[in-house]
């Protein structure tokens, strides 16, 4: 049954999407110049990323989830995600950031190794969205660890945190 | 006397459509389990808590209430298991102590907020200072404890699971939330529904239709108005269809949580499709925000039926395939069946919704209620195991599949003047509502002043009752399937945190 399948595959057209449209090199300049701050070393073109909910609805992680899948295909671009942030180069973090998760966001932030770059996804992580103000929420991501890159949505769509995630790699090549 | 019977002897408030009594805390007292009866939630406002059943024999919800005489209510919890967390919670948020309750621990609450029983009606200032959690304890020879999360090695939510273990067999399993926990409720109180419908659209992002119906409809309850029926039948396409996206997800990813990439590559493609064709005819891939009290926010693009139509026709040409390849792999087979098997005497006790409960031989179905299903198209499974979650949510798929396919082409007409909402009174009401998410009922629950402002609510995701099954049906089982156990529930954390 799998087998048939598998050799159709082999000579269909494949599933995935074209890459997104190239970053405007504007974006790219004030991004490379947000980094070069950052950064002690160039990594290459190929990023590990780390994400952390720190108190999402779960909304963006359907969406990030959706970046690994046939039709995005992250990992073509050499982005990948790994286990810990002892790993990455990226943390990902989404949600509004509440204060029963502010010390795992920083304790995972102090073990990722620099250069680190910290990405806020969606709005909640922006600016805490439409969780600001309450008493069990401390705002944006930044509220907790300095911030490189924001990408907002609600969630933002997996072309959107594409073109983000790629802003960042060709400011980093 | 039954349960029905010691709830309608208290003194009737009106809740619609289902009614609500207030009881002495004697009568609360001697609210006992029996046969077709079953605990939906427990919440509280200030001063007082309030429980929900369900009545299955009649199919109905009732509701009680009970006074908190300085700040205490009889516990529910020794005769109702599943009342254990809420009770927890009850304390967390709302500073009711439920006196006699199984477990006195708070959950929600780490300890971190700047007061004390948020919800209360004069919370207490903290000085955030967490307290070490305690855990039950596990004792044996060569028993070991795995601590795992907060943050987990996936891209899920947030929470702290901690294992005992012998050898690589799971003695005892403790799941400890409320790391997302973003004062949901504090937020919703003094807005008005529509104003506080955003919130009910974040409970649970993958279940943001599923809770913003609840919440509307609860809120129309309430304020005694009716969505144009164009509006009310784009919401309930609006439900199935999350359904469908998620049913999808979830058999995805229990597939790759045992290595078999196949399925899940094929049933990612399957639902990335009809999450394209969703934001073609509405203007968002989750459909977030659509679902409004009194109507719906916008109505569907010109050509986004067919775009979804489109997207149903290769999902139920492809699906019975996915089965096939599913069947006929016994190293696949050998992951599924017979691991995290729930105990049927636990399921009868804590009365799970959704795919958990149907799985294991439950034949509840919110859907049921409203008329939306109909009694002889419920599905159910035997096996309460991650096979029988997982065949029951490919069975609910199918069927979703034929539900839309039949009501898409035939939505009714818009109404002359094309509203398709309804204005909201400004005047007072309570209401409910119970919607069958993809996990199972969401409840909601809103009081409102005067003026049409929430004056207290609750949303209550399925998940609440999948979490305490989700620690007993790993008993036994080995570390490694932890994951594809966990999977096959996909209990929310943010739906439980608030």
């Amino acid at each position: 049954m799998l087998v048939p399948k598998l050799l159709r595959n082999l000579i269909s057209r494949p599933l995935t999407d074209a890459p997104p449209a190239p970053t405007p090199p504007e974006i790219v300049a004030e991004l490379r110049a947000r980094l070069d701050e950052a950064s002690q070393a160039r990594l290459g073109r190929s990023l590990a990323i780390r994400q952390v909910d720190a108190g999402s609805c779960n909304g963006c992680e359907l969406e990030i989830n959706a970046l690994q899948n046939v039709a995005h295909d992250l990992e073509r671009f050499g982005l990948r995600f790994v286990a810990s942030p002892r790993h990455a180069d990226i943390l990902l973090v989404t949600g509004p950031l509440t204060r029963n998760m502010a010390e795992a966001l920083t304790r995972a932030r102090a073990a990722t190794p620099e250069p680190c770059w910290v990405v806020a996804l969606g709005d909640c992580a922006v600016d805490g969205g439409v969780f600001r103000g309450s008493y069990a929420v401390l705002g944006g991501v930044e509220a907790a660890v300095p911030v490189d890159m924001l990408i907002p949505g609600c969630p933002p769509a997996p072309e959107q945190i594409l073109e983000g995630l790629l802003a960042l790699m060709e400011a980093n090549a | 006397m039954t349960a029905r019977s010691v709830i309608e002897a208290g003194q009737r408030a009106g809740c619609t459509p289902w009614a609500r009594y207030l009881l002495d805390a004697r009568r609360w007292a001697a609210l006992a389990p029996s046969p077709g009866f079953s605990l939906l939630a427990l919440w509280g406002e200030a001063g007082v808590a309030h429980a929900a059943f369900l009545d299955e024999t009649r199919m109905e919800v009732l509701l009680a209430s009970v006074a908190a005489e300085e700040g205490r209510i009889p516990a529910l919890s020794p005769f109702w298991p599943g009342a254990a967390l809420f009770e927890r919670v009850l304390r967390d948020l709302w500073g009711i102590e439920a006196v006699g309750g199984t477990d006195q621990r708070p959950f929600l609450d780490h300890g971190r907020w700047p007061l004390l029983a948020p919800l209360s009606a004069r919370p207490p200032a903290h000085s955030p200072n967490p307290p070490p959690m305690e855990f039950l304890p596990a004792t044996g020879d060569g028993v070991h404890i795995i601590p795992v999360g907060p943050i987990h090695a996936g891209v899920i939510e947030p929470g702290h699971f901690r294992f005992h273990i012998q050898g690589e067999i799971i003695v005892r399993l403790e799941v400890r939330l409320g790391y997302t926990h973003k004062g949901t409720l504090s937020l919703m109180q003094g807005k008005p529904p529509r104003a506080a419908a955003r919130f009910a659209a974040r409970l649970s992002g993958d279940s943001t239709v599923a809770h913003s119906l609840a919440f509307a409809r609860a809120a129309e309850a309430a304020f005694g108005v009716e969505a144009p029926p164009r509006a009310l039948a784009l919401r309930v396409a609006m439900l199935e269809l999350e359904r469908l996206h998620n049913h999808l997800n979830d058999l995805g990813f229990i597939a790759n949580d045992a290595a078999f990439a196949a399925i899940h590559a094929r049933c990612g493609w399957l639902r990335e499709g009809l999450l394209r064709a969703q934001a073609e005819a509405f203007g968002h891939r989750l459909m977030m925000d659509r679902v409004l009290p009194g109507g719906v926010a916008q109505d569907v693009s010109a050509g986004g039926i067919e775009a979804i139509l489109t997207a149903l026709t290769a999902m139920a040409a492809e699906l019975p395939e996915v089965l096939q390849i599913y069947d006929r792999h016994a190293s696949l087979q050998d992951r599924v069946a017979g691991t995290g098997m729930m105990d049927a005497r636990l399921v009868a006790a804590f009365a799970p919704g959704g795919v958990v409960g149907r799985a294991a031989g439950r034949g509840f179905d919110a859907r049921l209620l409203t008329g939306d299903l109909a009694p002889r198209a419920l599905i159910t499974q035997q096996g309460a195991d991650v096979d029988a979650r997982g065949r029951q949510r490919h069975a609910e798929a199918l069927q979703s599949i034929e539900f839309l396919q039949a009501l898409l082409p035939a939505l009714p007409p818009a109404l002359p003047d094309g509203e398709l909402t309804v204005a909201l009174p400004a005047r007072g009401g309570e209401g409910i509502a119970l919607v069958e998410g993809f996990r199972g009922e969401c409840l909601a629950w809103m009081r409102l002043d005067g003026a049409g402002g929430i004056e207290a609510c609750m949303l209550r995701d399925p998940s609440w009752l999948h979490w305490p099954l989700l620690e007993a049906a790993v008993i036994g089982n080995i570390v490694a399937d932890f994951p594809l156990i966990n999977k096959s529930i996909n209990g929310s954390y943010s739906g439980v945190d608030l």
